[in-house]
């Protein structure tokens, strides 16, 4: 019978992201409820010195597939290679992040096992024996209790919303061998463009300063981007910006761009439209400068500002120089 | 080149959802109904895909009767005959029976390339393209604000965070449409009228030969948590508001 909960660790460039260590500390709940056991595959070339971090986090043992084939990351490679793992130690449960990596894998994995995937959820427990995941759906608009019927039960788990807690476990280390069959991987990737900005994702970070059409003109963001260095936050934007070419479409934050959870976004001059709410109604505080007291995102909004976001921001960019200095 | 482009019909963006007082689902009187915007990016690919390489387009759809009107949309787009997948058993289905259904449908007619949008945004649970992918054993560029397709070879950009991948994939294969891709055109009004005469099939799921096979089951659909109702700032001027600000920020919510 199915048993033991099971994680895809994602990695970078030979270094595990923070999103793996969010979801083996919610795996380590989860088996903990269950009484079993939580296990990990991280996949990669010359991976295996990293794998007993993992352990820190909750996990009791890593299977690591190391092979030039998992770097950079495919679909078809590491589908591959998960779902044999998966088919061989046959966990009830398979946790992943829901980075942009992880989205593409595991929706593949759904078909590939043939089973059911809560995706981009924001809680996670056992009831019954059984996992019950919970996500927004309808933009956040509602929320959705997602039972699996199929195995694993798979959930993909929204990145900054789960806590990383350090629960030191084995971390043991088994080898296994993807043994790919090299005829079915059809993509490749050609280049990797990074960001040399330093930029911290939108998806990933703790703070974010947010402007919408309320900035005036792409100069208007100068302000916001010495508020985000002060406070080591990424700047965001509102779809009114973003179509006026004032700033690139990855910064859009709302339903047809990012859904971020930072533990604080400050929201200026965006009028707050269902649309933008939607990618931004999960962060953990919300402040908002608008001059319309009228404006819909004073409703989310935990501290609200009515004033001239030209004469506030720089103030306030100020003030928490002064508090963090 | 045989293009297909997946569409589903979604509430409108601006949609009021009500979840049905025993929390079984949405009350779904009274919404607005239009195309899922990530598949407007998808079949505006698809028509430009067309444009430049030949062929036509195929739109397939899953949902009840009134998705003929999302179809028609995308015919009225440019595309030239539709698929309507329409069975009860096939209402509010699942990630998995979709996908399968999608599949059953295209397995009958060529394929070179299959769009469909990154994720629907009304469950926006974002699976039915790698998953129809899985299911017809094809490659898949998920994601994508880029792409370029040569003969049988497509290039397409992603953006994952802080980086971007250039990803190359032989044909058929399915790429689902992210935000960024391309303009989506409007129907013009001679197109609208040329979408009534296009051929558009409608096929159960005992046509298709598949059965609604749920993997994952929405137990429960409830209201979104509440948020504690906010503070609006007092002060004499913006440096007072702003100093206010920084301090509970500092001191009651702890985050800077
Ligand atoms: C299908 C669809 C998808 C969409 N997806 C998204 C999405 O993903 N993300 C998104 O953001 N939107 C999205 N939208 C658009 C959305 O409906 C709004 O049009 C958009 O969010 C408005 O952006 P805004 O708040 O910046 O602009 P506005 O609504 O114009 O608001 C500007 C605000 O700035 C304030 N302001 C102006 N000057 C100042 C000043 N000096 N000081 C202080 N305040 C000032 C004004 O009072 C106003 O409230 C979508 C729409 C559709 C139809």
């Amino acid at each position: 019978m199915a048993k033991g909960v099971m994680i895809v660790a994602e990695q970078r460039d030979g270094a595990l992201r923070k999103v793996s260590f969010e979801v083996a500390s919610a795996a380590r709940k989860l088996a903990d409820q269950l009484g079993d056991e939580v296990s990990a595959i991280l996949l990669g070339s010359g991976v295996e010195g990293i794998a007993g971090e993992l352990g820190k986090y909750g996990v009791d043992k890593v299977y690591v597939c190391d092979d030039a084939a998992f770097e950079p990351y495919t679909t078809d490679a590491y589908a591959q290679a998960i779902t044999k793992v998966v088919k061989e130690k046959d966990p009830a449960i398979l946790l992943l992040g829901a980075s942009v990596l992880g989205k593409d894998l595991s929706s593949r994995l759904v078909g590939s096992l043939a089973t059911g995937l809560a995706s981009d959820c924001t809680d996670i427990k056992i009831e019954d024996g059984k996992m019950v995941a919970v996500r927004p759906m309808y933009a956040g608009k509602c929320y959705g209790e997602i039972v699996v019927s199929g195995s694993p039960q798979m959930a993909s788990l929204r990145p900054n919303v789960f806590a990383a807690a350090e629960n030191a476990k084995a971390g043991a280390v088994e080898k296994v061998d993807a043994a790919l069959d090299a005829s079915k991987l059809k993509t490749k990737v050609l280049e990797v463009q990074k960001d040399e900005s330093g930029k911290v994702d939108l998806t990933e970070a703790n703070i974010i300063v947010s402007g919408g059409r309320g900035m005036k003109g792409p100069e208007g963001y100068g302000i916001l981007e010495e508020l985000a260095s002060v406070l080591g936050g990424t700047v965001g934007a509102s779809r009114a910006a973003v179509d006026a070419g004032w700033r690139p479409v990855t910064d859009q934050v709302g339903q047809t761009g990012k859904t971020v959870s930072p533990n604080l976004y400050i929201a200026c001059g965006i009028s707050g439209a269902l649309q933008h709410m939607a990618g931004m109604s999960s962060s953990k505080y919300i402040v908002a400068i608008n001059k319309d007291s009228e404006a819909p995102i004073f409703t989310k909004a935990d501290y609200g500002v009515v004033d001239d976001l030209f004469a506030v921001v720089p103030e306030l960019t100020k003030e928490c120089k002064k508090l963090l200095g | 080149m045989n293009i297909v482009a997946l569409v589903k019909q979604v509430p409108d963006t601006e949609a009021q959802i009500r979840v049905k007082p025993d929390g079984s689902g949405i009350d779904d009187s009274g919404i607005k109904w239009v195309m899922n915007p990530y598949d407007e990016f998808g079949v505006e690919e698809a028509l430009k895909l067309k444009e430049k390489a030949g062929g036509d387009v195929t739109i397939v759809s899953v949902g009840p009767a009134r998705c003929v009107e999302a179809i028609r949309t995308a015919l009225a787009m440019g595309a030239d005959k539709g698929i309507h997948i329409d069975d009860p058993t096939l209402n509010n289905a699942d990630a998995y029976t979709t996908a399968n259904a999608l599949a059953a449908a295209i397995k009958g007619i060529p394929y070179d390339v299959i769009f469909c949008g990154q994720r629907a945004i009304d469950d926006d649970s974002g699976q039915v393209g790698s998953i129809l992918a899985e299911l017809l054993d094809l490659p898949q560029l998920t994601i994508i604000t880029k792409l370029d397709i040569e003969g049988t070879t497509a290039k397409a950009v992603k953006p994952i965070e802080g980086a971007q991948l250039l990803i190359e994939s032989s044909l058929p294969c399915v790429i689902t449409a992210q935000k960024g891709l391309n303009e989506p055109r409007y129907a013009s009004l001679p197109g609208v009228m040329k979408a009534k005469k296009k051929p558009l099939e409608v096929k159960d799921a005992a046509a298709l030969g598949i059965t609604a096979d749920a993997k994952a089951q929405v137990a429960k659909t409830t209201a979104p948590p509440s948020r504690p109702p906010g503070k609006i700032i007092d002060g004499a001027d913006a440096a007072e508001k702003a100093a206010q600000v920084a301090k509970l920020l500092r001191e009651e919510a702890k985050v800077i």
